[in-house]
């Protein structure tokens, strides 16, 4: 029996006030597992972002809870939620958000310099994963001089430098072709994924479903189903 | 901390056009700044060259005196009065006046005549060369060696001239702390040879110079020469006097006070616009450095150390351009009245820190509002 990583329970969320307020979840209930690459997919709108977020730590919900490893992460101050997305958060945003004024190591090596480790120490260690997400040879560049594939392995290789128990993937293809999208997403289910860690990844390109342990479908902020992926 | 603080000088150097045009901004606001107040300081001390000079103790004098240069005769009884006030270890009187001098060329050239106490020679200047005694000799004069001496057409000793046709004769040249304002050389005598070249009123003493027996007697004096009708003051009060009238009754002080505001807002606006830009430009990658995990304490200490570092840096390079502008500007122009003081620095560094503060206020405003979940959305 796969152990749970995080437990949503009833979970909404509203925006805007007044006749503009909006729902974005609606009684939201789910859990994930280590081990798994677990996928939210659904149209533009139907809340798989603010899911997401609510579920990684960033945003707060207007109802329900959210427990990872067992502490309601909605309980901590902010200060703590800081800590708790530092330590057990791996992120790789949309638009990868790789700062151009620093190299393709120091890029990699940010969460290991928040967390107050040396800063050499944190940048050899960045080579290494460099090295593991196939950009040996690039960690002196700075990011806008790779492509596309390359810049997104660098947004995984910063994300899982700092070993997150979950990785957190935001549209991880949408700015790849489909072959490249592809490679990534295998790459991330051959290299990244294990029994400790657990991947959400929101997407609606249907071409990487076949990477997925689980698939929850959502719609207007509800869940709708939950489909086993190609690989569970 | 250290390698979050490395990582916010990274992201600020990197960015060589932005760090650039803060640098330029502020060390030009800086140079500004200190280029006014340096040259007000300058005249200020050269206003006051008489006083730094004559190194008393306390100066006693018309009431109605503001500067150093608009001298108004005292009677002899004042000096009188003044050596039998308790606590006066002795009180000389000293003439300072304007005068033309006629040259051996036939040029006319003005001057300022300093007439020293005869008995005593209180205030005399450090001769670098002759002897001081000649100063006793029949028409002697000493020329102060300062910028204003070649107008003089470089005399040397024995080195005549004329003085409301009397005959002077330079028997010492000598070196002073402080040059005048006015771009006039200086040339000092005794006090009767001053009065009795210089045209003069009834009343002939410009100041009384005094040295009390112990600081704690200088009230008990002051209380005293006020009774008297006249005002006593030591040497800084002096000093501050004359400062007040160049500051506040020329006109002089506000025109470097608006010029140095003027200096600050140029400042402000380049680097404050610089940096806002500069931090809007990074807003989404604060909001992505907010959304692994760092706190708002540590955006805020990242933002602040950049407006930091760039103010300092520019108020290092603002501060060496003008001291090498004057430096340049004095080995072309003796007269040149600028001099960088503390209170200079001081308050350049008062300013500059004022820029950090409110150019950072802002962009510590922006990132704090950004939430991590704008970065999702995108």
């Amino acid at each position: 029996m796969p152990q749970v990583a995080i437990s949503a329970n009833g979970l909404s969320k509203w925006f805007g006030e007044g006749e503009a307020r909006t729902p974005a979840l609606r009684d939201i209930s789910l859990e994930a597992y280590f081990g798994e690459m677990l996928y939210i997919v659904g149209p533009s709108g139907s809340g798989k972002t603010t899911l997401l977020s609510v579920l990684s730590g960033i945003l707060r919900p207007d109802s329900g809870s959210v427990s990872v490893e067992g502490s309601d992460i909605w309980k901590l101050g902010s200060d703590q939620l800081a800590d708790f997305r530092l330590h057990k958060i791996g992120f790789v945003f949309q638009d990868y958000h790789l700062f151009p004024r620093l190299t393709t190591a120091e890029n990699v090596a940010i969460p290991l310099i928040l967390k107050r480790e040396d800063w050499n120490e944190s940048i050899g260690e960045a080579k290494k994963y460099l090295e593991i997400v196939g950009l040996k040879g690039r960690a002196e560049l700075p990011p806008v001089k790779l492509s596309g594939g390359e810049q997104q392995r660098v947004a995984i290789a910063r994300a899982i430098v700092g070993q997150p128990d979950i990785l957190i993937m935001d549209e991880p293809t949408a700015s790849l072709d489909g072959d490249t999208g592809q490679a990534v997403v295998g790459f991330v289910k051959q290299h990244v994924l294990n029994e400790k860690r657990c991947i959400l990844i929101v997407t609606h390109d249907n071409r990487i479903y076949e990477f997925a342990t689980r698939i929850l479908k959502m719609e207007d902020g509800r869940l709708t189903g939950i489909e086993k992926g190609g690989s569970a | 901390m250290k390698g979050i603080l490395k990582l916010a000088y990274k992201l600020l150097v990197n960015d060589k056009a932005k760090f650039t045009a803060l640098l330029v901004g502020i060390s030009f606001a800086v140079f500004l700044m200190i280029q006014m107040t340096a040259m007000f300081a300058g005249v200020l001390k050269r206003a006051s060259a008489t006083v730094f000079n004559l190194g008393a103790s306390v100066w006693i004098m018309d009431p109605a005196v503001q500067t150093v240069a608009n001298t108004i005769g005292m009677p002899d009884y004042v000096l009188d009065a003044t050596r039998s006030i308790k606590g006066v270890k002795y009180a000389v009187p000293v003439y300072s006046g304007g005068a033309l001098v006629k040259l051996a060329d036939g040029t006319y050239q003005a001057v300022t005549v300093v007439g020293l106490d005869d008995t005593s020679l209180v205030g005399r200047p450090q001769l670098i060369e002759g002897k001081i005694e000649d100063i006793y000799g029949e028409n002697g004069f000493i020329v102060i060696k300062d910028p204003e001496f070649p107008k003089l057409g470089n005399p040397h000793l024995g080195t005549e001239f004329e003085l409301n046709e009397h005959r002077g004769v330079i028997v010492g040249i000598a070196n002073v702390a402080s040059s005048g304002l006015f771009g006039v050389p200086t040339l000092y005598t005794t006090y009767e040879r001053a009065l009795q070249y210089i045209p003069n009123p009834r009343f002939t003493i410009s100041y009384v110079l005094v040295e009390p027996k112990s600081p704690a007697d200088i009230p008990h004096i002051k209380r005293e020469v006020q009774a008297l009708g006249y005002l006593a003051l030591t040497n800084n009060e002096f000093v501050d006097r004359i400062s007040a009238f160049y500051k506040f009754q020329t006109g002089i002080g506000m025109n470097i006070l608006i010029m140095t505001v003027m200096s600050f807002v140029v400042g402000l606006s380049i680097s404050g616009q610089t940096f806002y830009t500069f931090v809007l430009e990074n807003l989404e990658k604060f909001g992505a450095l907010k959304a692994m995990g760092t706190k708002s304490r540590e955006l805020i200490l990242m933002i602040l150390f950049q407006a930091s570092f760039t103010a300092l840096t520019g108020y290092g390079l603002g501060i060496g351009l003008c001291a090498l502008l004057i430096t340049l500007a004095k080995l072309r122009l003796p007269d040149y009245a600028s001099v960088i003081t503390f209170g200079n620095l001081a308050l350049a560094f008062v300013m500059v820190v004022v820029i950090a503060a409110i150019s950072s206020y802002f962009g510590v405003r922006k990132v704090l509002r950004i939430e991590p979940f704008d970065i999702f959305r995108g």
